[in-house]
């Protein structure tokens, strides 16, 4: 199959673009300023529609926008950036901004790398470019962008006072409060976590991200590019890994474990596992048992979360009838192969008419997907969990498992389905 | 009243915070849904179909498939007219439309896309007729008869000019100009609601059944937006503003338009609005309305429909209407006095001001994103003055985001706010309740069920209001009686 190419004109398809990438990555970061730069529909739809929560000031659930009027796009949006920069930096003290641009900033000409610096050394905080105008590439670019702005603050801040046994947690957005689980297991173990990058994040422990040993990276690259960056730069090593499902879970724990090479901690992870099964297992069992056989299907964002999704579905009995993600590339594509079995349908940038054209014909019992695959299912009378961005329920952890089988389990029983013309059973 | 100027309220501010409009393209992808058979596809990158399908599915809990030429780099640098070709054939190929919706974005527009041109080259290379402009008013032609291409309009929505309410009148306008034709006269009625929910527009067409008239209504999103579950899966939802109902249009003795801001005087030669245009190109009457809120703008509508169709409201409106005054009525002593912050589109909070003033509820502050420049005086006309609270008193500003409706707030003590679910936030500040309405509502289920207009919806709307002031004071009440 083909993948990791530019959508077809024309067609309706799943994914976003450059500035949605961006915006997803860094807007968790919740004492920044993110100021989007350009007419007022990218700012309006990103205006706190994420679950990502902060422990402490919220300034990420706002939406600010340039605003751009006929005017500006004729004499440039310059100083009108550079005023709106001032007046929010005086309005509410952030610790750093981004500025996001949109497609048309290139276009009218704006130095956006100028207006940026400016604005920093007058105001005294970094105040950073983020390339996101939209038409440059999909999602997948945007992270590119947002992890080269981010890069921008690591390696700034003082390091003082991280010991040996530290960790980032990127790629982690802390949806419904995530993050705090995943901490919560670290901390367990005796690792310290110096920054979260970007769930519940925090400019200044960004700043001093480079002083951690290990990045832990999860989902598909949203920010493996600053992993990776960290590692030529810093010396930095990172381990990949997921916290959905207990089977990633477990693994991505050990791994972490077994990095550090201590045995103490080896010791304390292997009791965190057993008493988190312990109340775990028995839990499940009863959804188990009526799962059993079911046929799942599943299309998301990344293929990362989809190799967890497909191996939860394996340790509930069910089926992975379909998989596919909006931005997988060949060898996600191939390991998705390698763990599924013969039948299994693998897509790539899929569009309603193509997914509801699977889910008939695949007689799918339950599909897992985002915001704009819900209605598709619902239309074909087919069960759905919401496995996306504005989740406010956690996923991941050994708590999150329990959570997405209730999940599952609530929607494939619900008795509403009887009703539905072709699905009667 | 004499309405007075109206005047700009200057931007205090540099920056927008909490946007309370939505982007231009947007409302034309609504409107061009409720046209049947019709896709909309937005030129521009990909991004802003994705965006602009989350936000709406999110409020009907519908699907809408929105195609997008997805411009990229290159087609920035060189124009995007390749790029359009192709989406356009690939959606005809996969969709088989009846009626293909361009409308343009910021990016397009930038680069100076000249898209009906691009239309005009792209009907001729399939196999068109060259000569033939799409979509002007000169075209009369179907060309799915014509060579199997469906009708192709397009509209120039920047979001860089206006709002999604904007772009929603100008794709009606333009499905208007391009389908409606001229000849002999018939007794039809075009009902141009502008952006209602499918429960409004289901309410209209009862009310236009009752009145035993002919009508066309356009935008007609009840079903495409609002549909039952089915055994098959439609590509192009069903339901829609039939293309030859549009054709119709042109011969309709007259034209009712929602909107109070829509009725400028234009330039002469350069019609406004779908009703401007109609009057202008095939003489038929224009009626222009407030959106039918409450009683007196109920009313204003209901006068029209009996002098279009010469004979007088069916008795259950007339009941519906006396009941109506009658829960006004009854609740009158919760309502009188309490102080509503009215926020959404113009011409929704004018209905809504309108309604607010009429049961003793003082609109202490209307608020809204566009910047039509008329919102002001057109509140001035339907609020009445209060006791103690000259209507002109009462401050009106246009051009607002949520930040200056929260500063605005502060010094007003509202107890109550009317609008969408975006000011939920400052109503969680104010611990004060939101009474939900308009578009989007994304955190309730049911936001295409809302009836606002005519004496139902406002018998609905009445209700929910008392009803939550009602339960806000026995919560309160330390006794917590169980009556009232």
């Amino acid at each position: 199959m083909s993948c990791d190419r530019e959508s077809l004109a024309g067609a309706v398809s799943q994914r976003a673009c450059v500035f949605c990438g961006s915006r997803v990555v860094l807007y968790p970061i919740a004492d920044a300023l993110h100021l989007v730069h350009g007419p007022v529909g990218c700012a309006v739809y990103t205006w706190d529609i994420r679950g990502a929560l902060s422990s402490g000031t919220e300034l990420h659930r706002l939406s600010f926008s340039t605003d751009l009027q006929e005017k500006d796009v004729i004499f440039g949006g310059e100083e009108k950036l550079a005023g709106a920069l001032h007046e929010l930096i005086d309005r509410y003290h952030p610790r750093a901004a981004f500025v996001y641009s949109t497609c048309i900033v290139g276009i009218i000409g704006d130095d956006l790398d100028a207006i940026c610096k400016r604005v920093s050394r007058e105001k005294g905080i970094p105040v950073i470019p983020v390339k996101s105008e939209g038409f440059k590439g999909g999602k997948r670019d945007g992270y590119m962008a947002a992890c080269a702005a981010l890069s921008r603050l690591v390696g700034t801040g003082d390091t003082s006072g991280i010991g040996p046994f530290s960790l980032n947690i990127m790629g982690d957005f802390n949806l419904a409060g995530e993050i705090w689980i995943i901490r919560e297991y670290f901390e367990k173990m005796g690792i310290q976590v110096v920054a979260n990058i970007t769930g519940d994040g925090r400019v200044d422990d960004i700043r001093r991200a480079h002083g951690a040993a290990l990045n832990v990276v999860q989902c598909s690259g949203s920010t493996l590019y600053l992993a990776q960056s960290m590692e030529k730069e810093f010396g930095i090593p990172y381990l990949r890994v997921s916290y959905l499902g207990i089977e990633d879970m477990t693994e991505s724990l050990y791994a972490v474990a077994g990095f550090f090479g201590d045995p103490h901690m080896m010791e304390r992870t292997r009791k965190l596992v057993r008493d988190e099964l312990a109340v775990l297992y028995p839990q499940l069992q009863k959804y188990r048992q009526a799962l059993r056989g079911k046929k799942a299907a599943i299309y998301v964002g990344g293929a990362f979360k989809a190799f967890s999704l497909v191996k939860t579905f394996r340790l509930l009995d069910m089926e992975v009838v379909m998989v596919g993600s909006q931005t997988g590339r060949k060898e996600d594509y191939l390991e998705l192969k390698e763990i599924t079995s013969d039948g299994t349908v693998i897509v790539d940038d899929s569009n309603p008419l193509e997914l509801a054209s699977f889910l008939r014909g695949k007689k799918v019992d339950v599909f897992v997907g985002g915001v704009k695959e819900r209605p598709i299912a619902y239309k074909l009378g087919i069960p759905f969990c919401d496995h996306n961005h504005e989740r406010k329920e956690a996923l991941e952890g050994f708590i999150g498992m329990l959570n997405f089988t209730r999940e599952i389990y609530s929607s494939v029983m619900s008795p509403v389905w009887q009703f539905v013309p072709g699905r009667k059973r | 009243m004499p309405a007075p100027a109206p005047q700009k309220v200057e931007r205090k501010y540099v920056s927008t915070v909490n946007a309370c409009k939505l982007c231009t393209p947007l409302g034309a992808c609504l409107a061009f849904r409720g046209i049947e058979g019709a896709m909309p596809l937005l030129h521009g990158s990909q991004g802003c179909s994705t965006y602009m399908r989350r936000y709406i599915i999110s409020h009907f809990n519908e699907p809408i498939d929105i195609a997008s030429s997805s411009l990229g780099e290159k087609n920035a640098i060189y124009g995007g007219a390749i790029n359009l070709k192709k989406g356009i054939t690939n959606v005809i190929r996969k969709y088989r439309p009846q009626l293909l919706g361009i409308a343009t974005t910021c990016l397009t527009e930038t680069i100076g896309d000249n898209v009906p041109m691009i239309l005009k080259e792209y009907l001729k290379e399939a196999g068109g007729p060259g000569d033939r402009e799409t979509g002007g008013p000169g075209d009369r032609k179907d060309f799915r008869e014509q060579g199997g291409l469906p009708l192709i309009i397009s509209v120039s929505t920047p979001s860089y000019v206006g709002t999604h309410m904007d772009g929603f009148h100008l794709a009606v306008k333009a499905a208007v100009e391009s389908l409606a034709e001229g000849g002999e006269k018939t007794g039809r009625v075009n009902l141009l609601p502008g952006f209602v929910s499918p429960a409004d527009l289901r309410y209209l067409k009862e009310i236009m059944e009752g009145f035993g008239l002919e009508y066309t209504l356009l935008p007609d999103i009840s079903e495409s937006l609002d549909a039952p579950i089915l055994e098959e899966y439609h590509k192009i939802p069903d339901g829609g503003t039939p293309l030859s109902e549009i054709r119709a249009m042109g011969r309709a003795q007259a034209t009712i338009e929602f909107g109070r801001t829509l009725n400028y005087s234009y330039a002469a030669g350069n019609p406004y609005t779908a009703a401007d245009y109609l009057q202008a190109r095939f003489d038929v009457d224009k009626y222009s309305l407030g959106l039918p809120i409450g009683i007196n703008e109920t009313d204003r509508f209901f006068a029209v429909l009996e002098h279009l169709s010469g004979h007088p409201a069916p008795d259950s409106h007339r009941l519906e209407r006396g009941r109506l005054i009658d829960a006004y009525v009854d609740s009158h002593k919760y309502l009188f006095g309490l102080r509503g912050i009215v926020y959404g589109e113009e011409d929704l909070v004018i209905g809504l001001a309108s309604f607010l003033s009429e049961t003793g509820i003082v609109p202490v502050l209307c608020a809204s994103g566009g910047k039509s420049g008329r919102f002001e005086e057109c509140i001035r006309a339907v609020c009445a003055a209060h006791a103690g609270n000259p209507a002109e008193s009462l401050p009106v500003r246009e051009g607002m985001d949520f930040y200056q409706i929260a500063e605005e707030a502060e010094s007003l003590k509202p107890d109550l706010l009317i609008g969408n679910s975006k000011g939920y936030p400052l109503a969680r500040k104010l611990n004060i309740p939101l009474i939900r309405v308009g578009f989007p509502i994304h955190d309730r289920i049911g936001g295409q069920r809302i009836l606002h207009l005519g004496y139902r919806g406002a018998q609905r709307l009445l209700d929910q209001i008392v009803n939550t002031v009602i339960e806000k004071k026995q919560n309160d009440s330390p006794v917590g009686y169980a009556y009232m």
